[in-house]
């Protein structure tokens, strides 16, 4: 159970651990410890309120890339009941590291994506720890344009360090991919849901996120740079990871004060880890509830909608 | 090889021309003596060898549009601090430095002009400006410039030189790329053309989105152009990167790029492809089309 649990998490760990074994013992033994057992329950649920209500954004970052925390194909099986993975790009391979696929949710037929990360160490290097190359995000934007041309609603879900920077990427024109991306999915004529439900990690996670709504868990990050990435730039010091993150104000929180993300999706306390069910439960109903509105709007509204909220993102002077 | 090589210490004379009293200067790359006046007749390339300095946005002006025809938009646009960003300095200290270095309000210079009399819309990326990075001045200002384009029917330019993302404007940063994406769709719609010109270096989101969304990408020769910097992708893969790698030639290699051209070709080679892209472009109605002919 502590397997994989970070260092904030231990003091919770560790007292699940006491009151699990406290009850077996009490089985066992047939003993009463309902006293203790009430004691160690009200120190717990203190313990979690009290290191889960007020995170850090590092430690936020944390939550987003625990080994445990559920990823694209995880929420899949929870939310459709349908899902046919779609391979390829036509061009040059399969990216696992991307996923996409037809899926039935809530008795809609939708395109759904999202990168994946893997779970054990194979499977981590099979899926290029959910860094795509250009093939994924040129599949992702190949089956775009096929719901856009039956009509499919989208649904993406960003969980990614980044688009991969590896030789062979370059070679391959990792700039032109999500730059194609963003160029097409800004007039793409059905509805695009994307959801944060991890890292959102600079370009690799908006060659999929230009969507008319970008929701995050509450516990996911979105950011122009790793806080790592930052700290090695402008500290000259990865080790100020910390400083970066806080400076860069990547939480689901900041990122609706900035006026960039549209909702904040509440995980478990403890994380989305903690209670996959109940996150993929909050998901469908926001998801759901997204895509009945804009379901409805016109394509053409849906898409002067979607252009006119990206050409309001900014801030600056203008003296004229 | 010794371009790949010597690419820092070429920055460095690039820097000594500044000094009023250097009327002679070595190249970088072949060490060659150079005149002064001979280098800027040549537009900042080495007669004997090729290499391009690193040139301000106000050049690239000069050597693309007709003399006299530029005039200069948006100029008034200034950045601000809304993330009250600060690492070993203050994000609104840099931003003062900058502007006290280039003597303009953000890293790019946009207006109109012409081209062999056609008239065009332009933007120009500016290095020295916090290395051409991308925030929200820079997004504000291309898609005005872009918008100039389609109420004009004029085509569009854009000469990139840049490291990436504007860090210190987070977020907002990344969303430029999506911001100029969704004019530059616009843009499209309208028929109008877009060339993307990539000088050295281009990188991060500049490259991965407008840079590379051009009808037509040119590059100058030996350019670094990528998505991810070179020092990344070492510490990413651990392995040293083959020779060339991420420059001009490189891309022109993979198939990423359409031309390179040398800067003092850049104009002709311009006016020339544009030639070929009247704008608008005549409205061709495929689905319609199509329809009819199974009608017919
Ligand atoms: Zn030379």
């Amino acid at each position: 159970m502590s397997e994989g649990s970070l260092e904030f998490e231990k003091p919770i760990v560790e007292i699940e651990k006491r009151i699990h074994d406290l009850r077996q013992l009490a089985r066992q033994e047939n003993m009463d410890v309902t006293d203790e057992l009430h004691k160690l329950e009200r120190k717990a649920e203190k313990l979690r309120k009290d290191i889960f209500s007020k995170l850090t954004r590092w430690q936020r970052v944390q939550l987003a890339r625990h080994p445990q925390r559920p990823y694209t194909l995880d929420y899949v099986d929870r939310l459709t009941t349908d899902f046919w993975e779609l391979h390829g790009d036509r061009l040059f391979a399969d990216d696992p590291a991307l996923v996409c696929g037809f899926a039935t949710f809530e008795g809609r037929k939708v395109l759904l994506m999202g990168h994946q990360k893997g779970r054990d160490t194979k499977e981590k290097l099979r899926r290029n720890f959910g860094m795509a190359h250009p093939e994924g995000y040129r599949k992702s934007l190949r089956l775009m344009k096929l719901a856009d041309k039956f009509g499919l609603p989208i649904v993406t879900f960003i969980d990614t360090p980044g688009a991969f920077p590896g030789i062979e990427a370059e070679e391959r024109g990792q700039s032109r991919a999500i730059a194609e991306n963003l160029i097409e999915m800004a007039a793409i004529r059905v509805p695009i849901i994307a959801v944060v439900i991890g890292e959102g990690g600079s370009g690799g996670a908006l060659a999929i996120a230009l969507a008319d709504r970008v929701i995050m868990l509450e516990n996911s990050v979105y950011s122009v740079i790793s806080p790592e990435g930052c700290a090695a730039i402008l500290w000259g010091d990865r080790s100020k990871a910390k400083d970066a993150a806080e400076a860069l104000r990547i939480s689901a929180t900041d990122l609706v004060e900035l006026g960039i993300v549209d909702e904040v999706l509440p995980e478990p306390v403890g994380g989305a880890h903690r209670n996959p069910a109940q996150t993929a439960e909050t998901l469908k109903t926001a998801i759901k509830t997204h895509l009945d509105v804009l379901c409805r709007v016109d394509a053409d509204e849906l898409i002067r909608t979607r252009m006119e909220k990206f050409l309001a993102m900014g801030v600056y002077q203008d003296d004229a | 090889m010794a371009w790949f090589k010597k690419r820092d210490r070429g920055v460095k004379a690039e820097r000594k021309r500044n000094l009023p009293d250097g009327l002679w200067l070595r190249c970088e790359y072949c060490g060659a003596i150079l005149y002064k006046k001979e280098l800027e007749r040549n537009l900042w390339t080495c007669d004997s060898c090729g290499f391009h300095f690193r040139i301000r946005a106000r050049n690239y002006i000069d050597i693309l549009l007709d003399q006299g025809s530029f005039r200069e938009m948006d100029a008034g646009i200034k950045p601000l601090d809304p993330l009250k960003f600060k690492d070993t300095k203050k994000y609104a200290d840099r931003i003062k430095t900058y502007q006290a270095k280039t003597g303009m309000n953000e890293a790019i210079l946009s207006g109109s002009g012409e081209i062999d009399g056609r008239q065009v819309s332009i933007a120009v990326l500016e290095f020295a400006f916090g290395g051409g990075s991308l925030g929200s001045v820079m997004g504000e200002k291309i898609v005005r410039a872009i918008r100039r384009a389609i109420k004009t029917n004029s085509p569009f330019l854009i000469v990139n030189s840049s490291g990436g993302a504007r860090m210190q404007e987070g977020i907002l940063s990344l969303m430029q790329m999506a911001k100029v994406s969704v004019m530059l769709a616009r843009l499209h719609e309208a028929h109008l053309p877009f060339i993307s010109i990539l000088t050295h270096p281009t990188t991060g989101g500049v490259s991965a989105s407008f840079a590379f969304q051009g009808d037509l990408i040119l590059a100058e020769p030996k350019a670094l152009i990528g998505f991810a910097g070179p020092r990344v992708i070492q510490q990413t893969i651990g392995q040293e990167l083959p020779e060339g790698f991420q420059r001009s030639e490189f891309l022109m290699d993979h198939g990423q790029i359409d031309r390179i051209v040398n800067r003092k070709e850049l104009k002709e080679t311009v006016s020339s492809l544009l030639s070929y892209l009247p704008s608008p472009a005549p409205v061709l109605g495929f689905e319609e089309k199509a329809r009819a002919l199974e009608k017919s």
